[in-house]
């Protein structure tokens, strides 16, 4: 066992996690959130997507800056590749929650993180999206993401780490499970 | 009218073991039960059931187990008996056939209601046990109307299941043993797996619960562990209470031909739709089953027992089909039946109380102790002082405090 006077960072705020968990629990109304985007189609398969605000905490919430997302198809796709496509927002959004995961149970857990990474893979058939085969679904046939952890654990607390993250993961949570959508005319 | 110090609700092992620590306090009371004793046994259990726990754990106030096999598990027709038997040795003062309707409170205490009895009493005990109601998701709502649907507290053998595949949703300990029960029959069955509980039934030649009492973890208290909701809600593990089947888990159930499913998410149009996080819910169990033989191990070691017992050993990871089935047409003929063991709650219905209750409807209690309702007292629920009190033998200690705090309870009343 290695013993160090240097208390584990992962720039996590732990306290403040828990703190939250402590009083949302009691206040269960302001545990309720909206998560929002803007989209404006540009042209072709090309969108412009901005995330702004939120509401939680039983309020309005900003970002700190505004963020902005080109959205499109490559050119094998006949399109100019003005961005990255939608299904790849969903691999980074994957990804990203997966990662903050770890970063969060890694610090909960007095494990100190030097390097993580992932490659994440959505594996399509995309007769599915063209229609031209009605047994073939639009979505990922399946997502693989392969995680490379340097970090004071062993490999078994890095495998329960990996596992808790998916546990608590909003965006596992949506790719894995079906989810009620309603897209409609304003 | 009837007028008494205490009422205790339900003749189960609970209610029993407390009217023991009533009468050893000379408090005077009554055992209202609303059929015969260990009525649930008797009449919402499968007859095939066996306690998880071994024999000679089962341990009640003034009973210990006095038979010829220890290291068996008890079949439910036992545990009748053997309830029967407590009943009789402790003298629990027991009304058979006493339905309660209804539970209130004013400044002098509590009235119950039943089957058409008024009772007064300064000190309520239910002891009505954990599993008076099936926990049914809501999307059961959703399961095609020609489907037979079944409970755990309904299912008493395969043979009552039209002909026809089932899907068995929930892997907890009820759910693997029916799963498996049902696909002898030779009806296909699919197992709906969310968040389980895999435990051997046996390590390093002892039963596991003897290494679970060994290492102190059902001593832990509430008050203690990490996360009492959590603890609380946790399905049972996936033991049978069988020493000839080393493990009930879901490689033995794929083995035996049951297919493992995701847990149930959806059901839209009737066809279900499972969640394609199998392959995690799989390895979060094995990571908590192996962390616990770690304790184990390191246990034995603390303990200098090593020696005496053969060396740790670690099962297979779990290995289910990456590529399982994410959906499961109910409106063909493939499936007949939905049984869902998606585990129990407390029927707590009849109590009506205000302040007894969360916003959630739950009783809130702090180890038994209902907060909010002097004199009211909660026993046999999971991790309710600790994690013992999930299992038989937890009633011993469990109704020890209880008492104890009800004693006290009833002295400063009359000051």
């Amino acid at each position: 066992m290695t013993i160090t006077d240097r208390p584990v960072d992962n720039g996590v705020n732990v306290q403040a996690l828990l703190g939250a968990r402590e009083a949302l629990s009691g206040a269960p109304e302001h545990a309720q959130f909206t998560w929002r985007a803007e989209c404006t189609w540009r042209n072709g398969t090309h969108s412009r997507s901005t995330v702004t605000s939120f509401s939680g905490l039983g309020a309005e919430q900003q970002h700190r800056t505004s963020y902005e997302f080109d959205v499109d198809h490559p050119e094998c796709f006949a399109s100019e590749d003005n961005g990255a496509t939608p299904v790849e927002y969903v691999l980074v959004g994957l990804a990203g929650c997966l990662t903050a995961g770890i970063a969060s149970v890694a610090q909960l857990r007095g494990i100190q993180l030097r390097s993580v990474t992932a490659t994440i893979e959505g594996e399509m058939d995309i007769l599915g999206i063209l229609g031209a085969d009605p047994g073939t679904r639009n979505g990922f046939e399946g997502v693989t993401v392969r995680f490379t952890i340097d970090a004071d654990g062993s490999r078994a607390d890095l495998e329960a780490l990996i596992a808790q993250s998916q546990k608590r993961s909003a965006v596992f949570d949506i790719v894995a499970n079906p989810t009620n959508v309603l897209v409609e005319l304003a | 009218m009837t007028r008494i110090t205490a009422v205790i609700i339900g003749a189960g092992h609970a209610g029993l073991a407390m009217s023991r620590r009533l009468t050893e306090r000379s408090i005077d009371h009554v055992v209202l039960e609303r059929g015969e004793v260990a009525n649930s046994w008797r009449t919402e259990r499968w007859p095939s059931l066996r306690l998880l726990t071994p024999n000679w754990q089962m341990r009640l106030p003034g009973l210990g187990y006095a038979g010829d096999n220890p290291d068996g598990f008890m079949p439910v027709a036992d545990v009748v008996a053997t309830l029967t038997r407590y009943a009789c040795l402790v003298g629990a003062p027991v009304r058979t056939g006493m339905t309660v309707q209804a539970v209130r409170a004013d400044s002098r205490g509590f009235e119950i209601r039943a089957s058409g009895d008024v009772i007064r009493a300064r000190a309520v005990v239910l002891a009505t046990g954990a599993c008076g109601l099936p926990a049914i998701p809501r999307i059961a709502d959703a399961v095609p109307a020609r489907m037979t649907t079944v409970t755990p507290l309904s299912y008493r053998e395969a043979g009552q299941l039209p002909d026809g595949g089932v899907l068995v949703v929930g892997a907890s300990a009820t759910g693997v043993q029916l799963a498996d029960e049902i696909r002898q029959s030779g009806r296909p069955v699919t197992i709906a797996v969310g968040e389980h509980v895999r435990l051997p039934r046996s390590y390093r030649g002892r039963d596991i619960f003897w290494w679970l009492e060994a290492t102190g973890l059902l001593a832990e208290r509430y008050d203690e562990v990490d996360d009492l909701t959590r603890a609380r809600h946790l399905p049972s593990p996936q033991l049978a209470g069988n020493p000839q089947v080393a493990i009930t888990d879901l490689s033995r159930l794929a083995a035996r031909g049951v297919r493992i499913v995701g847990r149930l998410g959806n059901i839209t149009a009737g066809v279900a739709q499972f969640s394609g996080s199998l392959p995690n819910t799989c390895s979060l169990a094995d990571l908590k089953m192996n962390r616990f033989l770690r304790r184990a191990d390191d246990w034995a070691t603390a303990a200098g027992i090593d020696g005496e017992l053969p060396p740790p050993h670690r099962l297979a990871a779990t290995r289910v089909d990456p590529r399982s089935p994410l959906e499961l047409d109910l409106n063909g003929r493939e499936i007949a039946t939905v049984l869902w063991a998606t585990g129990f709650r407390p029927d707590h219905s009849w109590i009506h109380i205000p302040g007894a209750r969360n916003r959630l409807g739950h009783l809130d209690h702090h180890g038994g102790v209902v907060t909010g309702a002097p004199g009211l007292y909660v026993l046999g629920l999971p991790v309710l002082r600790t994690r013992a009190s999930t299992y038989i033998h937890g009633a011993a200690a469990d109704t020890e405090a209880i008492a104890g705090d009800l004693h006290r309870f009833l002295g400063r009343q009359r000051q």
